[in-house]
């Protein structure tokens, strides 16, 4: 599964910025995970409450989520759409020379110890 | 703990990919040290990718010394199929159920391949558009097959997969008449995602079209030696 995955990776990213700043347990975990990035936020946090049972640095720690709005930019006209709602149609001059501004992130932004 | 102890945030702001891009970096260039060319074949299940490798590899097999990596789910099967068709042998990688492979991964499977005299080696990723897209496994060159009756559509559903892409293999072209697969559109959509994509219809059933991929990637892997 994808979701579970992705949470490996994460985990691995943690325990090192602990591990590098002298942390013992990390009490959240703050994520910007963009609208188009393929991550469903609730898969994400139910594998996350199952993996972090195996770690003990991470024991109870809340992953919390924010979500990047999906924005793209028209090359055609310069103007920037929502890209959920639209597409990859430029809604105010109709062109498909358009391109994913931000939405598609998978950031860890920071830790709470 | 108590409720007010002082919380200590620590500023991270790092994309989870990053230490894999940097791994498959590291990879390409020990790649480019032992002038092995590593080519990663990505597409959805049921695509073709097995039955082009087939095709392919016995065009290629006696210009290039070439050996296989199986990630795809069902990759027994397909390790030997390919051995049965071509005599090359393939290794096989072991993804823990996971829907993609990293580049950490794709070096433990190197690992178990001999390099030796060694020109090119083809992984066949795991069957998915979503997250192979987005694991760079150290490839020298990405190609992926979208086949008839998914739709040439397909590029707007998984932009990511299509502007990784150096590569797009049309296949199964032989089932065209049963769908409304617009190969013009098809083309016209991958070039928005990725304008210098090269596109090439085959059909992996009769074999026709296979020998221009062949072509490519012999073009591909001989420029990448000599540059
Ligand atoms: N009609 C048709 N069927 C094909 C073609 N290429 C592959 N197939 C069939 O599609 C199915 C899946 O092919 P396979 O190579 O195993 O796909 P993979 O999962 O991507 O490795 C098999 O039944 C193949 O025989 C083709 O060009 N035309
Ligand atoms: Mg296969
Ligand atoms: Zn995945
Ligand atoms: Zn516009």
């Amino acid at each position: 599964m994808h979701e579970l995955g992705i949470v490996f990776y994460i985990i691995k990213d943690v325990k090192k910025a602990a591990e590098e700043n002298g942390v013992t347990h990390v009490n959240a975990v703050v994520m910007d995970i963009g609208e188009v990035s393929t991550i469903v936020p609730d898969y994400l946090t139910d594998c996350w409450r199952w993996a972090v049972t195996k770690e003990p640095m991470l024991e109870g720690c809340e992953l919390r989520i924010n979500t990047i709005p999906a924005v793209t930019h028209c090359d055609a006209c310069g103007e920037e759409y929502e890209t959920v709602r639209y597409g990859k149609t430029c809604p105010h001059c109709g062109s498909g020379e358009t391109w994913l501004l931000r939405g598609n992130e998978v950031e860890i932004k920071q830790i709470e110890v | 703990m108590t409720k007010n102890q002082e919380v200590k945030v620590i500023e991270i702001k790092k994309s989870i990919f990053a230490d894999n891009d940097l791994d498959a970096d590291n990879l390409r260039k020990e790649l480019k040290d032992k002038g092995v060319f590593l080519l990663n074949l990505m597409s959805s299940p049921g695509s073709g990718k097995t039955t082009t490798l087939i095709r392919t590899l016995n065009l290629i097999k006696d210009k290039l010394r070439v050996a296989v990596m199986e990630a795809d789910i069902d990759s027994d099967v397909d390790a030997v199929k390919i051995k049965e068709a071509t005599g090359i042998e393939s290794i096989q990688l072991h993804t823990g159920g996971m829907c993609h492979l990293d580049a950490e991964m794709t070096r433990q499977g190197l690992d178990n391949v001999p390099m030796d005299g060694l020109d090119l080696v083809i992984l066949e990723n795991v069957g998915n558009l979503v997250c192979p897209a987005e694991f760079d496994t150290g490839s020298c060159r990405n190609a992926m097959i979208l086949s008839v009756p998914e739709g040439h559509d397909k590029p707007l559903k998984y932009p990511l997969m299509f502007s990784v892409c150096d590569l797009v293999l049309i296949n199964k072209t032989d089932v065209m008449p049963y769908f409304d697969f617009d190969l013009a559109k098809c083309e016209e959509y991958v070039h928005m995602r990725n304008p210098k994509a090269t596109v090439i219809p085959i059909c992996a059933k009769t074999g026709e079209g296979v020998e221009k991929f062949a072509e490519w990637l012999l073009n591909e892997v001989n420029n990448w030696k000599k540059s």
